[in-house]
């Protein structure tokens, strides 16, 4: 397993396993949840939207979610609040569903998006989720007081002279672009998984907030090297696995 | 040079539409005013709009520069299903926990959904009240406190007079008003045609 074969897939999944976790925290207290599985399916969509132009997947994947992380508040604005996120997350399935039926150049990275090939993985990708993962951790915790004054006292926070759109527009941006990330290496549902149950978990237990991160990061990272043994002992898709993982683990818990 | 720190001219406020007579109020430092008055009024309309999230129709609203306001309003914080202790709440606005009730110190750590009702009003009423602030403006604040925790309140509110703060408070509780208050203000009905 240490052999750089696994290991450069296992570095990778890891350091989504860290930031996923921690930032499905804060989508959990802003009720945003939802938003993590429409940025997983437009990152999707937009990889093989950037196979079909010539330009590498990942780099259409960020720019799909970015760009959506974006211009959410566009679309908030013309829709009624909880419909952006279920409408991003058709329109993102329904295109990387077509894209991959209609062009076989897109199959073998479509079903990998959705199966979640982390074996896949090179030092490439693993260079650009350590040099994405690492910031976007610095970021969270900067924003951390400030996402949460702003949910609790909104009054206090624009009192105190803090503009929300810095705050909101930096976290969904955040959010977007760590989920295109994640999406590429671990699949949809994976990304998905490890940013719902951590936190879903860790809001049920934690007594506090700074306890609630940990657990959250503690219980994405360990269902995540379980995941990994498993899927690579038994020669199973890795997506699956550890969203199977998760499952088992948040109803043991739960 | 006026060390008013907050002028209300004939001041008209509202939503949709007017929902306050004219008021005139200036507010000094170190003075506590109370607003009272029927359901209706408009006295939670009147700090909404000296927050800026209510309209002004008409009169004149000066507030010093440089001064940091504070306020509480009658939304309890949504903290349902989320991980958050009064130590970590009372951290977020930098609020001060000396004074703080020994009901309260020991609860400390303990998550605010795992709280009474009364406990976790107090402790999101705290945490706006001993933020760093010159004007706090407290809306219904005895709303959920029992006896023992108004009795408190007013004294943290005189205190923070005697710390030259400024309070301005809407509460329908005449007893606590009248022990909380250097002077009270009673809003009369706006009749809209």
């Amino acid at each position: 397993m240490w052999s750089e074969l696994f290991l450069i897939p296992f570095l990778t999944g890891l350091a989504m396993a860290v930031l996923l976790p921690l930032l499905g925290c804060y989508l959990r207290l802003r009720d945003e949840w939802l938003a993590a599985l429409a940025y997983a399916h437009i990152a999707a969509a937009g990889a093989l939207t950037g196979l079909m132009l010539g330009i590498a997947p990942m780099l259409g994947g960020v720019l799909a979610a970015g760009g959506i992380g974006l211009g959410k508040y566009a679309l908030a604005r013309r829709l009624v609040r909880g419909v952006v996120y279920p409408l991003l997350l058709l329109a993102g399935w329904s295109l990387a569903l077509l894209i991959t039926a209609n062009f076989p150049l897109a199959e073998r990275l479509g079903h990998a998006l959705f199966d979640g090939q982390l074996y896949f993985s090179d030092m490439t990708q693993l260079v650009w989720v350590l040099a994405w993962t690492v910031p976007a951790i610095v970021l969270l915790r900067i924003l951390s007081k400030r996402l949460l004054l702003s949910h609790v006292y909104p009054d206090f926070f624009r009192l105190r002279g803090m503009s929300a759109w810095p705050v909101q527009g930096g976290f969904d941006l955040l959010a977007a672009l760590s989920l295109a990330m994640a999406t590429m290496s671990l699949g949809v549902m994976g990304s998905f998984a490890l940013i719902f149950v951590p936190p879903w978990l860790a809001f049920r237990r934690a007594p506090t907030w700074r306890r609630g991160l940990l657990l959250s990061l503690l219980i994405g990272v360990l269902a995540y090297v379980c995941a990994f043994a498993l899927a690579l002992g038994f020669d199973q898709p890795f997506g699956p696995v550890l969203a199977i993982c998760l499952v088992c683990v948040g109803l043991l818990l739960a | 040079m006026s060390q008013a720190l907050i002028t209300l001219q004939s001041l008209v406020a509202g939503w949709e539409q007017p929902a306050t007579q004219p008021l005139d109020l200036v507010l000094q430092p170190g003075e506590v005013v109370g607003l009272t008055g029927a359901n209706g009024v408009g006295k939670s309309t009147l700090l909404a709009a000296l927050v800026g999230r209510a309209r002004v129709f008409s009169g004149q609203l000066e507030i010093k520069d440089g001064i940091r306001l504070a306020l509480q309003t009658q939304d309890v914080p949504p903290v349902d299903g989320v991980p958050l202790s009064g130590d970590e709440l009372l951290a977020l606005t930098e609020a001060d926990r000396q004074g703080l009730p020994s009901w309260l110190i020991e609860r400390l750590d303990i998550r605010l959904d795992r709280l009474s009702g009364g406990q976790r009003h107090y402790l999101a009423l705290w945490a706006v009240l001993k933020a760093p602030a010159d004007v706090v403006l407290l809306d219904e604040p005895t709303n959920n406190l029992d006896a023992a925790g108004s009795e408190h309140l007013i004294g943290v509110i005189r205190g923070l007079a005697r710390d030259r703060k400024a309070l301005l408070v809407v509460s329908h509780d005449a007893a606590f008003v009248d022990a909380a208050c250097d002077r009270v203000i009673v809003l009369e009905r706006c009749d809209v045609e």
